[in-house]
């Protein structure tokens, strides 16, 4: 096999300049570019049809234009950043979910966007606000959606069976062990625990604290004794097969929605988004009502998921790509779009109160938006840490299925609790109190 | 051929030899390369190639692994987090490590069942395929060999589905023959057959195609003897067949306990659908995932690779030893 011999010298000329090429960008990134100047932003988002929405920002910015890359989701995309991170070489923006925010921060993967974007802060409620300052005076990024907690639940079936919506979570229990007694091949719901974000967002209303700071120290609040409330709860009704104990999000869960086999679905506000698809056919069927409480009266929620936009470290271009953000989230044109293209629940207050939100079609819920608002403003405030991945990691070898008692689910909880805190004691994170 | 060795002293071997030789360039002047550097030109490529996309990468894996992140305070400043030097330390926790050990011994519970049942099969169907008088044979061969052209992660996410309780069809399939009902492929002890049988399913066709190539490779005369001798297929194939093809047989076995020590692919599938049933540290692969990824402990994650190397040499030197040991025996009998 033969090359000709000035193709295969260009050849490697080209591989080499690619190699030098490569190291150098990984470099100190270039000095800031004034405002006036042509910019290309790259932007990470597994919001859907998101090129949609920055194909109209970049029809009207001729000067800041954004390369879109779709991300697989929440989990998948945070990996990818912390490996892109150590390579120097993260986009400029990123979707992060809340609770992903102090590991992107502790890397020092985010920057400070406090001198461009700080004036929204009006427009957000203050605890959704702290999750982008994490406390502190710089900003590490604009809050995108709000996810707060609901119930949904089937009308149909509730009136078939005869069930009132359960105002507290005594009241949903005594219901779903009456309903899978009346009808066998029916449940109220699958439990809350194959999904750490969910049993985080369900034990954050119950007032816990996974985690907190003072002073110098982390304390891990996974083991409290509101989580242990929610755990035994949720225990002792799959000890007593009052809920499904399926693994959520997959084919057969799915099925079981759109067979009609559960009757609920705790989840957060943007479920009519995935219910659409994984049950198209119980459209017109659904209908949101309040979190179940721990006591009558009350009206906390707690949240599952919710995200922000921010700006990388990486970024050469943090102006610019505040200014996007900016008008990403907050402007009535950003958000508009977010809500009708994206289907997310916007957590700007502005978006929340707008008139122009469109008319929630799957559910039958003509005051979705109302509701949606109440929950969010009454959502428990939540501190985030700074391996909040590694505890929903571990969440899913603990709460197993295997585990099928009431002590099971509680030594479950306090073994996650010993894995995070020894996972932050061996970052060289001071924990106090254990 | 006759002309093959005078072309060969000219070419080739004249540097070697140092015999004057005048390069056609423009202005004449005698190249005289030195006889001593010429064989390292011709071995530079290879060795370039092995430095830079085996040892350099190693070398950085192994300095990775002496290291350590140091946070300090709360770990959310601007510099809060360094990189510092651990020594050993990284080592000695893997070795103190419970999980990884157990995810060491997952992985050879799992090669246990994956080795001899896939490399058995495959066997098997070599030797019908390559048996006389027997149909079908290249429709047979494209159909043991497909799934092996299927990507395993595609692959186990398909087991995956039929895997899933109240969906999958194997249930139904149980429960409508035998009347047994419900089997949990993800419960404690049958989760590794669950993944075993992705591995046998996936595997067997690649390691049937080996073996069924050295059979072909054979000597035909062999087989005439035996025949005239009165052997039939049967016995051609247990008492002819294997011992002729041990060596490849021995390779497809190495290949498997490599392969098993890195399995990774199919119960990272498994894991997201089986509620726990395959954990996220259920092999060493997975673990080492699990840490560089999840825990963004890439220094940990390092060190076990560097183990889980090292335990692969030893346990391929291990297998090469017993197994050759055993071909000479058999030899010298």
């Amino acid at each position: 096999m033969k090359f000709p011999r000035p193709a295969l010298a260009a050849a490697c000329a080209l591989a080499a300049t690619a190699l030098v090429a490569g190291c150098s960008s990984s470099g100190s990134p270039a000095a800031t570019a004034s405002s006036n100047q042509k910019v290309t932003l790259t932007f990470w988002s597994w919001v859907p049809n998101m090129q949609k929405i920055v194909d109209v920002w970049n029809a009207s910015h001729p000067d800041i234009q954004i390369k879109f890359t779709e991300a697989a989701g929440g989990d998948a995309e945070l990996a990818k950043l912390l490996t892109a991170g150590k390579a120097k070489d993260m986009p400029d923006l990123a979707q992060i979910e809340y609770q992903s925010l102090p590991t992107m921060v502790s890397n020092n993967y985010l920057a400070d966007i406090s001198s461009y974007d700080a004036s929204l802060k009006s427009d957000y409620p203050a605890g959704i606000w702290d999750q982008v300052t994490l406390g502190t005076s710089a900003l590490y990024g604009v809050p995108q959606d709000a996810a707060p907690l609901a119930l949904f639940y089937r009308k149909d079936l509730f009136k078939k069976y005869n069930l009132a919506v359960p105002t507290t979570w005594a009241q949903y229990a005594t219901e779903a062990a009456q309903l899978h007694k009346d009808d066998p091949s029916i449940y109220m719901g699958d439990t809350a625990t194959t999904d750490a974000g969910l049993f985080a967002g369900l034990t954050q209303q119950a007032g816990a604290q996974w985690w907190s700071a003072s002073g110098q120290s982390w304390s891990v609040g996974i083991d409290s004794a509101a989580a242990q409330k929610v755990a035994s709860y949720w225990g002792g009704l799959v000890e007593s097969h009052a809920v499904d104990s399926q693994t959520a999000w997959t084919a057969s869960w799915d099925k079981s929605f759109s067979s009609g086999e559960y009757a609920s679905w705790i989840s957060a506000v943007w479920a009519p988004g995935d219910l659409v698809s994984q049950a198209a056919n119980t459209s017109g069927d659904w209908a949101m009502a309040e979190l179940p409480q721990w006591s009558a009266g009350q009206d906390v929620s707690g949240a599952w998921g919710g995200s922000a936009t921010s700006v990388t470290s990486d970024s050469a271009h943090p102006q610019q790509a505040a200014q996007f953000i900016a008008w990403l989230n907050q402007s009535t044109q950003g958000t508009s779009l977010l809500v009708s293209d994206g289907s997310v629940y916007p957590a700007s207050l502005t978006a929340e109160s707008s008139s122009s939100l469109p008319a929630q079609t799957f559910m039958d819920q003509s005051d979705f938006y109302t509701l949606a608002k109440q929950y969010s403003a009454s959502t428990a405030a939540a501190t985030w840490g700074p391996d909040v991945d590694v505890a929903y990691s571990d969440f899913s070898d603990d709460f197993t299925s295997t585990v099928t008692t009431q002590a099971g689910y509680l030594s479950a909880l306090s073994k996650l609790q010993a894995a995070v805190v020894a996972d932050m004691k061996s970052t060289g994170f001071t924990v106090s109190g254990s | 051929m006759t002309t093959a060795p005078s072309l060969h002293t000219h070419d080739a071997a004249a540097p070697l030899t140092g015999a004057r030789r005048v390069r056609p360039n423009g202005r004449g002047q005698r190249w005289n390369p030195s006889p001593r550097r010429m064989p390292y030109s011709f071995i530079a490529p290879a060795v370039v190639l092995f430095v830079v996309v085996f040892l350099v990468p190693l070398g950085y894996t192994v300095y990775l692994s002496t290291q350590k992140t140091q946070v300090e305070g709360l770990g959310l400043g601007a510099n809060a987090r360094k990189q510092v030097a651990a020594g050993f330390s990284n080592y000695t926790y893997v070795f103190h490590d419970g999980e990884f050990w157990q995810s060491v011994l997952r992985a050879v519970v799992y090669g246990c069942i994956l080795i001899p049942i896939m490399l058995g099969l495959a066997t098997a169907f070599a030797l019908i395929l390559d048996a006389q008088h027997v149909r079908f044979q290249r429709l047979g061969r494209l159909a043991i060999f497909l799934p092996y052209a299927v990507p395993t992660l595609i692959g186990s996410i398909i087991w995956g589905m039929m895997y899933l309780p109240a969906f999958s069809p194997i249930n139904s399939v149980l429960h409508a023959v035998f009347g047994i009902q419900g089997i949990n492929f993800f419960g404690s002890h049958i989760v590794y057959l669950s993944v075993a049988n992705i591995g046998v399913w996936g595997g067997t066709g690649f390691n049937m195609m080996v073996l069924y190539t050295s059979l072909r490779s054979l000597p035909q005369e062999t087989y005439e003897a035996a025949r005239l001798d009165g052997a039939n297929e049967r016995q051609i194939s247990l008492r002819i067949k294997l011992p002729m093809i041990r060596p490849a047989m021995i390779m497809t076995g190495i290949f498997s306990t490599i392969a098993t020590l890195q399995v990774f692919n199919e119960p990272y599938a498994i894991h997201e659908i089986s509620n726990g049933g395959v954990s996220t540290t259920w092999t060493p692969l997975m673990t080492i995932y699990k840490d560089t990824y999840t825990a963004n402990n890439v220094y940990l994650g390092a060190a076990e690779s560097i183990v889980i190397a090292l335990l692969m040499f030893v346990l391929s030197i291990v297998v090469l030893r017993a197994t050759n040991r055993q071909i000479f025996g058999g030899e010298a009998r």
